[in-house]
């Protein structure tokens, strides 16, 4: 102890206080480390094991080793591909409406303009409300016989949340009013960086509104869209909230729904532990595609 | 023809006035360097004359024409920026090319190459062609800047501080390389600096540019000899040029006490401020006035001397093998026709105005 007080800083508040760096270190590591082991570590490596036995939780029944029979049952049923169809398809139209709205508001943002804050923070507002909240008043705008949707577009008794076709895109769109904001804020991050004297070279240099924006805007935020595009894409695959409470259309099953249904409505702990293993597996896969793309245009 | 011609241009930003009632006529051909300090106008002056301002009044016009309706891209201006602005994530192959791929000025790509290798032998960056911009050092980026500037053959090249953020060294040769490149181009420049050795060195002509006013035009040996008034006096030569208070007697000049001959005599018995460079102060056994050296800063070929005669400090000049030591007290004099005589209160050569 006497060792390290003498490596201390002499005038340190900390070595005045009588705290060591290692104490310190300790005693804002410790809590972080205790918490991720209860909470995160564990149930993780529980899950795992959990994977590989028919355990229920509703039973009493002991847990019984079944090997890899999980998985196979998970991979070879047909409903749970059709889960991933149609997760991916939500995936692949919330994101990129998220991306042309959100980008596109961050170009209509970025230029000086009066009360853009105000816009600015009233445009946000779709993100910070709770998904179930949303989805709840989503569903009164969706209803077929006093929604708004219906009315200004004049389309009589639709049903957008019965309809096979058409529920998935209606859930995506709520997906899309919710989080553009997130992709506009980082776009708009993103465009207040790109240097102005870059933008008057080009102009000088007579170079058009669409080539100054796919040789020197893009380029340039390509990285900070793509962090957003890896975000949405996380949790886009994980979607739940709103969607449950949406619709209950078998096409718009996404794979947190059946998750959901499998683990508590069904008590099948020990397959959708399994399946949630492969989930993970799946979501951890696009994300390194991401990041690797994300590192090239960095490097670039 | 790119003749480059400003007639009362104001321009404000909020309350501030950048320019005020700026005339300035760059003739074709010419290497023109505006010298002022941050905040003069400088930047906003060239701004104006690209397009990338507009003035609040005043007209702009490029080779006889008025270009005061026309866009950046329409007044065929090349604008090289100290911040070089090369486009990222390009080679600088890319940047070089960037202008010759416009839709506005589409030229065959046997054309981009010829140009695009001909700039880069002129600068000689032809071995960074494929190497991208983020990799390069400063000269190299600057010299890019310029590569892309000349790419387009245009009759005005307007220059921003281009040296400014670079080192001594390279900043003295990329001086003579462009002095060099205008001489091959023959096109119009427009340099803007607030080094005054840069202005000196470069420039055909020199307009020194006060708080949005243009103080005085002329050569650089007519800026350095003849200044108007007591702020282009200064602004030019290191270290600046002395200024005395003193009277104008029938003797001479009474200054500190000390009485030293002048060739201007002829204004009659005035106060006046007495303009004199370093160099044309001479020490001398029996010279008249006397002070103290305060300090030596030996350069090498030249030792500059600060002195303190009074409470006036003069700075000079002197061959470095002049022995001279601290807080020794020399006598001095000066080489009476180049003494320069300014009104005390206005500050104007009583010799020009």
């Amino acid at each position: 102890m006497a060792d390290v007080m003498t490596r201390l800083e002499p005038n340190s508040r900390a070595a005045a206080r009588g705290l060591s760096d290692l104490s310190i270190r300790n005693l804002f590591i410790i809590p972080t480390i205790t918490f991720l082991i209860v909470f995160n570590v564990f149930p993780l490596i529980y899950s795992l094991y959990t994977g590989f036995t028919d355990y229920r939780a509703s039973t009493t029944a002991p847990a019984n080793w079944v090997g890899l029979a999980n998985f196979r049952e998970l991979l070879s049923d047909p409903f749970i591909w059709r889960n991933f169809t149609i997760t991916a398809k939500y995936v692949v139209i919330s994101v990129t409406g998220q991306v042309i709205v959100g980008f596109g508001l961050a170009m209509l943002l970025n230029r000086p303009m009066a009360l853009k804050g105000l816009i600015t923070t009233l445009l946000m507002l779709p993100m910070m409300l709770s998904p179930a909240v949303v989805g709840l008043f989503w569903k009164l705008l969706y209803d077929p016989s006093f929604g708004i949707i219906n009315y200004f577009l004049g389309l009589g008794k639709f049903e957008w949340l019965a309809d096979p076709q058409m529920a998935l895109w209606a859930v995506a769109m709520v997906d899309i009013w919710m989080w553009s904001p997130f992709v506009m804020l980082l776009s708009l991050a993103g465009l207040s960086a790109v240097p102005k004297h870059l933008y008057e070279a080009a102009e000088i240099d007579r170079a058009g509104p669409f080539y100054t924006f796919f040789r020197i805007t893009l380029p340039l935020v390509a990285p900070i869209l793509m962090i957003a595009i890896i975000f949405r894409t996380m949790e886009a695959f994980k979607t739940f909230d709103h969607a449950y409470i949406l619709s209950s259309q078998p096409t718009t099953e996404l794979i947190a729904i059946r998750l959901y249904k499998m683990a508590f409505l069904e008590w099948q702990t020990g397959l959708s532990s399994a399946f949630a293993y492969i989930v993970l597996i799946v979501v951890v896969a696009i994300t390194n595609i991401y990041v690797k793309y994300l590192n090239k245009a960095k490097a670039r | 023809m790119a003749r480059i011609e400003l007639n009362g241009i104001t321009k404000s930003f909020g309350a501030q006035r950048a320019l005020k009632g700026l005339d300035l006529v760059v003739e074709d051909g010419e290497f023109f360097v505006l010298l002022g300090r941050t905040g003069a106008g400088k930047t906003t002056t060239l701004r104006v004359i690209a397009g990338l301002e507009k003035p609040d009044t005043g007209s702009v016009s490029i080779g006889n024409r008025d270009v005061g309706g026309w866009t950046a891209a329409e007044r065929d201006v090349a604008l090289v920026l100290q911040q070089y602005s090369l486009y990222p994530r390009l080679t600088v192959r890319g940047n070089l090319e960037f202008p010759l791929r416009s839709k506005v000025r589409r030229q065959s790509e046997e054309e981009i190459a010829r140009r695009v290798d001909r700039a880069a032998k002129t600068l000689q960056i032809t071995h960074l062609l494929d190497r991208k911009v983020e990799r390069l050092s400063g000269g190299e980026m600057q010299r890019v800047s310029i590569g892309r500037a000349i790419v387009r053959q245009p009759s005005v090249f307007l220059m921003d501080e281009p040296l400014s953020a670079l080192d001594a060294k390279l900043r003295e040769s990329l001086r003579v390389e462009l002095k060099k490149l205008h001489a091959e181009l023959g096109a119009t420049f427009l340099f803007v600096t607030h080094d005054q050795v840069e202005a000196m060195s470069m420039g055909d002509k020199i307009g020194v540019l006060q708080s949005g006013r243009l103080v005085q035009v002329g050569t650089p040996s007519e800026i350095y000899e003849r200044p108007l008034n007591t702020f282009v006096a200064r602004s030019v030569g290191s270290p600046p040029m002395n200024l005395i208070e003193g009277r104008l007697g029938a003797g001479g000049a009474e200054i500190g006490g000390y009485s030293l001959p002048v060739s201007a005599a002829a204004l009659g018995a005035r106060a006046v401020t007495f303009g004199v460079r370093p160099e044309n102060v001479v020490l001398a056994g029996g010279a008249p006035a006397e002070a103290r050296v305060f300090d030596i800063e030996d350069q090498g070929v030249i030792k500059i001397l600060a002195m303190d005669m009074g409470d006036t400090r003069l700075h000079v000049t002197v061959p470095a093998g002049t022995r001279v030591a601290r807080d020794e007290v020399v006598r001095f004099g000066w080489k009476p026709e180049r003494v320069l005589t300014f009104d005390p209160a206005s500050g104007v050569n009583l010799a020009l105005g």
